[in-house]
């Protein structure tokens, strides 16, 4: 049981002075997301049926590779601020809101490594 | 976690029904019940409501109810006229004013419960300490540097002042508050739509010197930005207003100082 006032509770913590950057970053990667996923898609439709000679050499092109990282990593960007937001309006319980939130963050950059490593190693690799 | 179930001692058990004798227009109206002094669960009265002796709107009915059928029936009311905000509660699904409400409006049984996700005092009364001291944390009055001038009046020009439109007309309901899914999830941290829009008032207030400090005190992952635009809170104010668009206006305001 609490006795703290009503209006000690509503003042709590105070602010974190944060989140500005969070929400510019969200809206930011969504709108750089737009004409990013529209390339890919007509990338992919343009490989549809390659066999892997024909990717390997249209990957090596280093436009095409540093656009395929560009987006698999704003793809990431984008869905770990996302996610954050899931597991901070869900997660009630501080300790388990904590971990999900290292957890998810690592996968993402786990994830993010992974295809950049993958990426190159097409693009430049033997 | 959030809970989608009511805990055992909330969940609403069937009432009594009053039967209106002789009556041709009948409405019923399912009122949720719940005094904290019996140690019951909450219940669900039906009143059976004759239509041609009662007024308009679904607070002639509760008045009628009260004064005629079950004077227990306890809820909020002052003005009847839209004003003093104080009939806020969800009827027929929605938030609104109980005296702005049209009776003839709701298809059916009519059911009236509390404003959703509060604890409840009684029947149709919630506690709203909890916005009110949210309401208070936001400072919801004029802050100035410059001394007052000679003749005590602090200038606006027309233009500014139309800024205000929309966010004086606010008459603190709590209607969009508690309609907010965000705030029933996290109503301990985050402000809401009322109290929001109310800080938007200040904020685009161009009399008001304090702007900064009052976006820093805003500037958190859970007091703003827990607002995800679900639009609950526009979709239900009574009044007409906004409060999705005031939250914009924040977050507008927060990018406009850092870029
Ligand atoms: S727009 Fe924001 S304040 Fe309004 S209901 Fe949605 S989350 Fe709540
Ligand atoms: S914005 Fe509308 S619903 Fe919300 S408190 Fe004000 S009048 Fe009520
Ligand atoms: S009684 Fe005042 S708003 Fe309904």
């Amino acid at each position: 049981m609490s006795l703290k006032s009503a209006l000690g509770r509503a003042r709590g913590l105070g602010s974190a002075k944060e989140g500005a950057g969070h929400f510019w970053a969200q809206r930011v990667s969504a709108v750089i997301l737009v004409p990013l996923s529209l390339w890919f898609v007509v990338a992919v439709i343009g490989l549809a049926g390659a066999d892997y000679a024909t990717f390997k050499g249209w990957m090596s092109k280093p436009g095409n590779a540093s656009l395929l990282l560009l987006t698999v990593l704003s793809v990431m960007y984008h869905a770990h601020l996302g996610l954050q937001v899931v597991i901070e309006d869900y997660v009630h319980c501080e300790a388990r809101k904590l971990v999900s939130l290292i957890a998810m963050k690592l996968a993402a950059a786990f994830l993010a490594v992974f295809m950049t490593v993958s990426i190159l190693k097409v693009a430049v690799g033997v | 976690m959030v809970e989608f179930a009511l805990p055992a001692n909330s969940r609403v058990q069937p009432g009594k029904v009053h039967k209106a004798a002789g009556a041709k227009r009948v409405k019923v109206f399912k009122i949720y019940r719940y005094d904290p002094d019996s140690g019951a669960n909450p219940r669900l009265d039906s009143y059976e409501v004759d239509l041609d002796n009662c007024g308009p709107m679904v607070l002639d009915a509760l008045l009628k109810i009260k004064n005629e059928i079950d004077s227990t029936l306890t809820f909020r009311r002052s003005c009847r006229e839209g004003i003093c905000g104080s009939c806020a509660m969800n009827i027929d699904g929605t938030n609104t004013l109980a005296c702005l409400k049209p009776i003839e409006d709701i298809k059916g049984e009519a059911a009236v419960y509390p404003l959703p996700h509060m604890p409840v005092v009684k029947d149709l009364i919630p506690d709203l300490s909890l916005p009110y001291a949210q309401l208070a944390s936001i400072k919801p009055w004029m802050q100035t540097q410059s001394p007052t001038p000679p003749d005590g009046e602090r200038l606006q020009s027309p233009e500014e002042r139309e800024k205000l439109d929309g966010l004086w007309e606010c008459i603190l309901c709590f209607c969009c508050q508690t309609s907010c899914p965000s705030y029933w999830w996290n109503g301990d941290r985050y402000l809401g739509p009322s109290v929001l829009l109310q800080a938007a008032r200040w904020i685009l207030d161009t009399r008001d010197e304090m702007t900064g400090e009052r976006l820093d005190a805003l500037e958190d992952p859970f007091k703003l930005y827990r607002c995800h635009t679900i639009m609950n809170c526009t979709k239900t104010c009574p009044k007409g207003l906004n409060p999705a668009k005031a939250i914009g206006a924040i977050k507008e305001k927060m990018i406009e100082r850092r870029l």
